[in-house]
């Protein structure tokens, strides 16, 4: 994952009818990383999107994707960019090889190149056999397969994936997101929404989550979890045969643990870092039996309630 | 733009509404050559032009232009009313536009592969008139009949062209097919088709005795202007519908045919309104379509 800003937003606004649906916006993606992009329906992800692809213009502020101006030179943004819309369409009449063409041909692409690229990228998504055969025939999960992969014909360096997986089926879903996530190691970004969290959290690095127009907050993902679990700290849960007063006070001296609580058998202690080396010596020293200890992972779940309660 | 002019033609060359309307047209030329067998006998000897006569001759069955006149507006709007709002709900819009290319290049290709398609459509009926033709009558076309119907294939070009940009217009408005397509065609029925205008013979009359103001209220109807312009290519005879007062007729040999660049002067007026008014509805199509939000929903 590299340190390089890929796309950067400032201040982004877009107005409808006098209503603000995005609201001074500011987003950071890095290079070759997965971010997500996530809020509720309505909360101006797809505006964002657009206004990121120079379709539709700012109210005010600015959206830089590779360092050009997403309004003033939209065509070298979508030179290098792919996106995936939540309605996709393709025609219908045509074959799958037929459709990929013609956007390798809209990406100035010559023949050869593009018969070359449309065998890779159906490939990638498994849809090989069904090369040429007229898009009417596909059912939906199909269709978003052939929509991977006609974001991926224009080799792009950046793709904005509006929900990739809708309508596709668990072994599709899965497939998936493999390929999503194994775009970086190709030298691509990716920028996706989707509304299933646990998508999210298995392959993105960082995220940003929209309310109402508003960025609600962004962050490398494994942060926000700690964050929102135990305010920045490592949550510990510890069984034990007997979880005694005095074991809460031994474990409670350690230097770096804020809080230990009783709970059953269960303690949960939280802590600076993680002190799991620290708390087992300690639990095992004063005479009782250590069942099992882990540090408890964060859900984007708990992100998301988190900042929704909040907000 | 090559690309999608490339797609366009290839969409609608292997589409059966292209299919119906090449019939459509092979029909009307069929039909044509059978008026203009039945009556060129006895037509156009005076003016010299008689090849010209197989597009111009008819009797109880209407001629070649007469169809063309009525056909080509059908064709444009066929062609263009369905141009974008079917691509925007459909979704392709969306995926077109998110490719490099400008926006306005997207209408150029389609306008552009449209004149193309109604070109050839236009031209084969023409040539099969004039190849079945000539075996028919044996007289080969002067030079200046090659260029008059030449010149009156471009202004039929030209003319499906207006229609063409009308329902593109409506296309870009509307996101309806069922309104884009009615909405052309209203204003067809009402100024626009030659065998009953309501607007030519209702609407005017009833709105002044003025015969000046009655050509220029005419003239509003792009059909008005296009049957004068290609009545003066076709028959050169024809002098135009202004006002003639006692003292120009008596100085004028008024069985005369007119010399080319002559009858070019009193058609080029009603040319030059059909190109404006081609180009009017095309740039405000620009305008809306470069304006307009892309998304779908």
């Amino acid at each position: 994952m590299g340190n390089n800003i890929v796309l950067e937003t400032r201040d982004l606004t877009k107005k409808y009818d006098g209503t603000t649906v995005v609201d001074r916006l500011n987003l950071h993606v890095a290079e070759n990383e997965v971010f997500g992009l996530l809020g509720p329906n309505g909360a101006g992800k797809t505006t964002t999107i657009l206004m990121l692809l120079g379709l539709t213009e700012p109210a005010s502020g600015s959206a830089r994707v590779f360092g050009f101006d997403s309004t003033r030179e939209p065509l070298k943004v979508k030179r290098l960019t792919g996106y995936l819309p939540e309605r996709l369409g393709f025609y219908e009449n045509l074959t799958a090889r037929e459709n990929l063409r013609f956007i390798a041909w809209l990406n100035n692409m010559n023949d050869e190149e593009a018969e070359r690229q449309i065998d890779h990228v159906l490939e990638e998504v498994g849809l090989v056999e069904k090369a040429d055969t007229a898009v009417r025939k596909f059912s939906r999960g199909m269709k978003q397969r052939l929509g991977i992969a006609d974001v991926l014909v224009k080799k792009p360096r950046l793709v904005i994936l509006d929900e990739p997986t809708a309508g596709l089926d668990p072994e599709g879903i899965n497939q998936t997101l493999d390929l999503i996530a194994g775009l970086p190691k190709m030298d691509t970004t990716v920028v996706m929404c989707s509304h299933r969290l646990y998508e999210v959290q298995r392959i993105c690095h960082s995220i940003a989550i929209l309310a109402k127009g508003k960025l609600v907050v962004e962050g490398a993902l494994d942060e926000l979890g700690r964050d929102a679990l135990a305010g920045g700290r490592y949550r510990i849960e510890v069984e034990t045969a007997e979880a005694s007063p005095q074991l809460v006070g031994v474990i409670g001296q350690i230097s770096g643990v804020r809080n230990v609580e009783a709970e059953g058998n269960f303690l949960h202690v939280i802590t600076d870092s993680d002190l799991r080396a620290a708390i087992s010596k300690a639990v095992v020293n004063s005479g009782v039996a250590l069942i099992q200890m882990k540090v408890r992972e964060f859900s984007l779940d708990d992100i998301y309630k988190k900042y929704f309660q909040e907000g | 733009m090559i690309t999608i002019i490339r797609k366009e033609l290839a969409d609608y060359f292997t589409s059966i509404r292209c299919f119906i309307l090449f019939l459509l047209v092979v029909v009307a030329s069929a039909v044509a050559l059978y008026a203009a067998q039945q009556g060129i006998r006895g037509a156009n000897a005076e003016s010299g032009f008689i090849f010209m006569g197989l597009f111009t001759v008819g009797g109880d069955i209407p001629s070649l232009a007469t169809f063309i006149a009525l056909l080509v507006p059908v064709i444009g709007i066929a062609l263009g009313f369905d141009a974008i709002n079917n691509e925007r709900s459909t979704g392709t819009l969306n995926r077109i536009l998110s490719q490099p290319i400008y926006r306005d290049s997207v209408i150029n290709g389609k306008f552009l592969a449209g004149m193309i398609t109604l070109a050839i459509m236009i031209f084969a009926a023409m040539l099969l008139v004039a190849g079945y033709g000539l075996r028919m009558i044996g007289v080969p076309p002067a030079a200046e009949e090659i260029i008059r119907l030449f010149i009156y294939f471009v202004a039929v070009v030209i003319y499906g062209a207006f229609w063409m940009g009308l329902a593109i217009l409506f296309s870009i408005l509307f996101r309806s097919l069922a309104v884009s397509l009615l909405c052309p065609l209203a204003i067809w029925i009402l100024i626009g088709n030659p065998v009953f205008n309501p607007y030519i013979s209702f609407v005017v009359p009833a709105v002044t005795n003025s015969v000046g103001t009655y050509l220029m209220l005419l003239r509003i109807s792009p059909y008005f202007l296009f049957a004068e312009a290609t009545a003066a290519l076709l028959d050169p005879l024809f002098r135009g519908l202004g006002i003639l007062t006692i003292s120009d007729t008596t100085g004028m040999l008024l069985f005369r045919p007119l010399s080319l660049d002559q009858s070019l002067l009193v058609v080029w007026p009603q040319l030059t309104a059909l190109i404006c008014l081609t180009v009017i509805c095309f740039a405000v199509s620009y305008i809306v379509f470069m304006r307009q939000e892309i998304r779908s929903t």
